[in-house]
C-alpha cells in the first residue's frame, strides 16, 4: 500500500537568522573593511544575510589581537582555568543545538537530520572532549609539560561549517594557543554565531577571531607573518599553495585535503549493513565530505546482488527540502559545486562507465543533484581518480584481496577506507595494507573526538582529535 | 558466495523452492550457516535512523488506520474466559464505535480452547481467529502433543495459527527437527494460514534470527512472527529489520510474499508508526497490507484509537471515553 509521508520542515525561525552579521574581532564584531558577501540558502538559492568580509588590515588587527591575548591571558593561564571558558562553550553549542542544526541547514543545504544529529552534537561533542584535556596536557604522553605554539590561523571547508571550527578552535584553545579563523565564503554563520557564544562565555578578547570572506581572506590569513601554526581543510590544491608559502618560515602545518576513499566490500560481508554503510559513505552530506567512500570496491562472486540491493536502497533516500525532518539527500552547497559534479558525471559518460540515477523526484528549485552510481567503471577514468565532492558514486570490483588493496590504493590520496566482511583477520590483514589515514571496519562516516583523524600522501598530514591529535597545537 | 539467494524451480512452492537447501539435514545446516552475517551496530544504526522519520498530519492518519487493520488483538492469560473472548471480539468488529470509518482490526489472538468462543463471536465480520499453539509459549512439550494442540484449534475454527519455534532445538543445531515440526504443523493447519513465532528474546542474536528466519519460511511458514509476547526482548526494530530482510530476499528469491508479525512490547502509536516505516523502507510498500504485516498486542489499540481521534478532533480524548475490552 502507497503511503507517503507527508512534508515535516522544521521552522526556520529556529535559526534565529539575522539580516546581517559581522566580523568578531579582539571580543567584538566589527565592521570588517572588505566588500560583503551574500550567503545563500542553496535549497532556494535566496539570500539568508549580509556578511561583512575582513580585508588585509582586519586580518592585521585579528593576528595582532590573538598575540596578545596569547601572551598576556590565554598563554599563562592555568589549564584548569582555560578549561572552564572551553566547558562552558561546549554547553553552550549543546543547549543552543536546535538553533544551530536549523542555521547549519540554511547556509549549507544538509539535511536537518544530519545537523541535528551528527553535526552539531559531534561539534559540542569535540568541544567537550578537548576542555577535558586542558588541565592534562602534561600526561598526554608529548612530555611533562608541552607548551602552545601560539597562534593559529586556521581556515576550514564548507562542508562540515561548525564543526570544523569546533575540530580547529577546541584542540588549540585548550593547549593554550589563541585561533584566527577563517570560515568558508557560503557558509560563515554558524562560525559567526559560534564567536558570539565564546564572547557570552566570557572567552578573553582576542583568544578566538572569526573573520568570514571568500579565498583571498583566506590566503592573507595563513600567508600573514605573525602565525605560529597554521591548520587548514580544504582542497588539496590550496593545500599545496600553502605547503609552498609556509616552506622553511618555521610556521607549523596541518592540512586535512581531499580523498577518494574505497570502501571494500568482501563477499563475506554482513550484505545488508555494507549496504547501508556504502550509502552512508557516498550519500551522507550529499557526499560533500573528504573521506566520503566514493569509490565502491566490491568483490566479483557478490556483485550483481550487491548492486541489486544497493540500487533498491538508494531508491528510498528522500531528496529534498534540507529543511524537512525527512530527508536524506539535501542541496549541493553551491552553483560551482553543482556545475563541478555535472561536469564530473558527465566525463564518467563520455569515458564509457554506465550512469544509474535514483529516480527520486528532485525539488524545481534550487541545487540538487540525484544520488547518481556509476557501473563499469575502470581505474583509469576521472570518475575514479578525481574527488567529486557530491553524490556520485563509481563501482569497481575485484577478485582478491591483493587485488582490493592494490586498487584501493592505486589513488594518490590516503584520508579513509572501508573494510567490509565478517573475518576479522581479513579485516586486520586488509587495514595493514591499504593506505588509509582513517580505517572504518563494518561502518563508515563514524565521527569522534577520541579518535585521531587525518589522511597522507595528497590527502595531507596531522591528525584532530584524540591524545595525538593534540601534538598538532604543542610544542612537544 | 554460497548464500547466493537464487530463485527456485517452482517460484511459489515451498518444496520447489530451495529443494536443495532442505534435502537433508547437513544441507539445511550448510544452507543456514552460509547466510550473510548481521552486523549488530549497523542493523541498530539502521534502526536508529528510522526512528527519526517525522510522521505528520495525513500520513499518520493513513499509518494509524493502518495500524489499526494490522492488529492481531490479543488475550493470552490463564485468567481468560469466554466473556473476556467476547469483549474482546466485540472490539476487534468496531473498534472505535463513535467512529464508524475506523476499520475493524487483523484477528482476535486466543488459547486453542477459546477458538471456538472467537470463531462464533466473529462470525461473518472478517476478523479472522487467531490461536496460539504447540505448547505456547516454551514449545515445550511431545510433537504429538503440539501437533493435537494444533489440530483442536483448527478444528474449533481458528483460521490462523501461532505456533512457538522450538528454541531448544534450534539452538542445539537440530535444525532438520525444527523444519519437521514445522511442516507437520502445516499439514495439520490445512487451509489455515501459519506464523511461526521465533521468540527472538531466546535466540541470542541476529545472526540466530536470520536463520530462524529463513528455517521456518523454508518449512512453509506464511508468516514470522517475532515473540510470544511472554519474553522480552521481543519486537525490537532491529529484529523486526532482519526478518524484514528476509520476507524480502525470500521474494527475490521466489517471487512469493511472505509476511512478519511484530509481537510483545509494541503498545504506543508512536512504537506502532516505527514499525510501519521500517516496513516501507526495508521490506517496500507491497508488505503495508494486514496480509503481510501484523501487530501482535493487547494494549496497543486504544492507543492508536486515542491518536487517531486527536489527529480529527485536535484534542487528546480521555481513555474512558471509548470502549475498552
Amino acid at each position: 500500500m502507497a503511503w507517503e509521508y507527508a512534508p515535516a520542515p522544521e521552522s526556520a525561525s529556529i535559526a534565529a537568522l539575522k539580516p546581517a552579521y559581522r566580523p568578531f574581532i579582539d571580543g567584538e564584531f566589527v565592521d570588517g573593511g572588505g566588500e560583503p558577501l551574500k550567503t545563500l540558502n542553496p535549497a532556494t538559492e535566496e539570500v539568508l544575510a549580509e556578511v561583512g568580509t575582513a580585508d588585509a588590515a582586519d586580518v592585521d588587527r585579528a593576528v595582532a589581537a590573538a598575540r596578545r591575548a596569547y601572551e598576556q591571558v590565554w598563554g599563562p593561564m592555568p589549564g584548569a582555568e582555560r578549561a572552564k571558558y572551553l566547558f562552558r562553550i561546549a554547553r553552550v553549542v549543546a543547549e543552543r543545538a536546535r538553533e544551530l542544526a536549523v542555521l547549519e541547514t540554511l547556509d549549507n543545504g544538509k539535511p536537518i537530520r544530519e545537523s541535528r544529529d551528527v553535526d552539531i552534537p559531534t561539534a559540542s561533542a569535540h568541544l567537550f572532549h578537548h576542555a577535558g584535556w586542558a588541565d592534562k596536557l602534561g600526561y598526554a604522553g608529548l612530555g611533562p609539560d608541552p607548551r602552545p605554539l601560539g597562534v593559529v590561523g586556521a581556515v576550514i571547508p564548507w562542508n562540515f561549517p561548525l564543526l570544523m571550527a569546533a575540530w580547529k578552535i577546541g584542540p588549540a584553545l585548550a593547549c593554550g594557543n589563541t585561533v584566527v579563523l577563517k570560515p568558508a565564503e557560503t557558509t560563515p554563520l554558524t562560525a559567526l554565531v559560534l564567536a558570539e557564544i565564546a564572547a557570552e562565555a566570557g572567552l578573553p578578547p582576542g583568544v578566538l577571531n572569526v573573520l568570514p570572506g571568500a579565498g583571498d581572506v583566506g590566503a592573507a590569513v595563513v600567508g600573514h607573518d605573525g602565525l605560529d601554526k597554521v591548520a587548514f581543510t580544504g582542497s588539496t590544491e590550496v593545500g599545496k599553495q600553502i605547503q609552498r608559502r609556509l616552506a622553511g618560515t618555521g610556521c607549523r602545518l596541518t592540512l586535512e585535503l581531499g580523498g577518494k576513499a574505497a570502501n571494500i566490500v568482501y563477499d563475506d560481508a554482513p550484505l545488508d549493513q555494507a549496504v547501508d554503510g556504502v550509502v552512508d559513505g557516498i550519500f551522507f552530506n550529499q557526499g560533500h565530505v573528504c573521506c566520503a567512500g566514493s569509490r565502491l570496491l566490491v568483490q566479483e562472486s557478490i556483485e550483481q546482488e550487491f548492486m541489486e540491493l544497493l540500487r533498491a536502497r538508494i531508491e528510498t533516500l528522500r531528496v529534498g527540502d534540507p529543511l524537512d525532518k525527512n530527508t536524506d539527500v539535501g542541496a549541493i552547497n553551491s552553483r560551482p559545486q553543482l556545475d563541478r559534479i555535472v561536469d564530473l558525471a558527465a566525463a564518467g559518460d563520455a569515458e564509457g562507465a554506465q550512469r544509474w540515477t535514483s529516480s527520486c523526484p528532485l525539488p524545481e528549485r534550487g541545487l540538487f543533484f540525484p544520488p547518481t552510481v556509476f557501473t563499469g567503471v575502470e581505474q583509469t577514468m576521472r570518475v575514479a581518480r578525481e574527488e567529486i565532492f557530491g553524490p556520485v558514486l563509481s563501482v569497481l570490483t575485484f577478485r582478491t584481496p591483493h587485488e582490493a588493496v592494490a586498487k584501493a590504493n592505486n589513488t594518490p590520496y590516503g584520508l579513509s577506507a572501508g573494510i567490509w566482511t565478517e573475518k576479522g583477520s581479513k579485516a586486520l590483514w586488509t587495514a595493514q595494507r591499504v593506505r588509509a589515514g582513517v580505517v572504518w571496519s563494518n561502518t563508515f562516516n563514524r565521527f569522534d573526538p577520541t579518535a585521531p583523524f587525518g589522511g597522507y600522501r595528497e590527502s595531507g598530514f596531522g591528525r584532530e582529535g584524540g591524545r595525538i591529535g593534540l601534538e598538532a597545537y604543542l610544542d612537544a | 558466495m554460497t548464500t547466493t539467494v537464487t530463485a527456485g524451480r517452482a517460484a511459489g512452492d515451498r518444496d520447489g523452492a530451495f529443494a536443495d537447501a532442505v534435502r537433508d539435514d547437513a544441507s539445511l545446516r550448510r544452507f543456514l550457516h552460509g547466510l550473510p552475517g548481521v552486523d549488530h551496530v549497523g542493523v541498530e544504526r539502521r534502526a536508529a535512523m528510522l526512528a527519526t522519520r517525522s510522521i505528520k498530519k495525513e500520513s499518520k492518519l493513513q499509518a494509524l488506520d493502518m495500524a489499526i487493520s494490522m492488529i492481531d488483538l490479543t488475550t493470552l492469560e490463564g485468567a481468560d474466559t469466554p466473556g473476556k473472548v467476547r469483549s474482546l471480539a466485540a472490539q476487534a468488529r468496531r473498534p472505535d464505535p463513535d467512529h464508524p470509518d475506523v476499520p475493524p482490526v487483523a484477528a482476535v489472538c486466543v488459547y486453542p480452547d477459546l477458538a471456538g468462543v472467537a470463531a462464533e463471536a466473529l462470525k461473518g465480520s472478517g476478523v479472522a481467529v487467531a490461536a496460539v499453539a504447540t505448547a505456547f509459549p516454551s514449545g515445550r512439550s511431545s510433537r504429538a502433543v503440539k501437533l493435537a494442540d494444533t489440530r483442536l484449534a483448527v478444528e474449533s475454527g481458528a483460521t490462523e495459527i501461532d505456533m512457538v519455534l522450538d528454541r531448544g532445538a534450534f539452538l542445539t543445531g537440530r535444525y532438520g527437527a525444527v523444519y519437521d515440526e514445522i511442516v507437520a504443523v502445516k499439514q495439520v493447519c490445512g487451509g489455515a494460514h501459519l506464523k511461526v513465532i521465533l521468540e527472538t528474546g531466546e535466540l541470542g542474536g541476529y545472526d540466530a534470527v536470520r536463520r530462524a528466519s529463513w528455517l521456518a519460511l523454508l518449512a512453509g511458514a506464511d508468516v514470522i512472527k517475532t515473540s510470544t509476547g511472554k519474553v522480552s526482548p521481543a519486537a525490537t526494530p532491529p529484529v523486526v529489520q532482519v526478518m524484514l530482510q528476509a520476507v524480502r530476499d525470500w521474494y527475490r528469491a521466489t517471487g512469493e510474499r511472505r509476511g512478519v508479525k511484530a509481537a510483545g512490547g509494541i503498545r504506543t502509536a508512536k512504537d506502532a508508526i516505527r514499525h510501519l516505516v521500517a516496513v516501507n523502507e526495508v521490506a517496500g510498500p507491497e508488505w503495508l497490507t494486514p496480509q503481510l504485516f501484523r501487530f501482535g498486542a493487547s494494549s496497543l489499540l486504544g492507543d492508536l484509537l486515542r491518536q487517531r481521534r486527536t489527529q480529527i478532533d485536535g484534542h487528546y480524548t480521555d481513555r474512558d471515553h471509548i470502549g475498552g475490552a
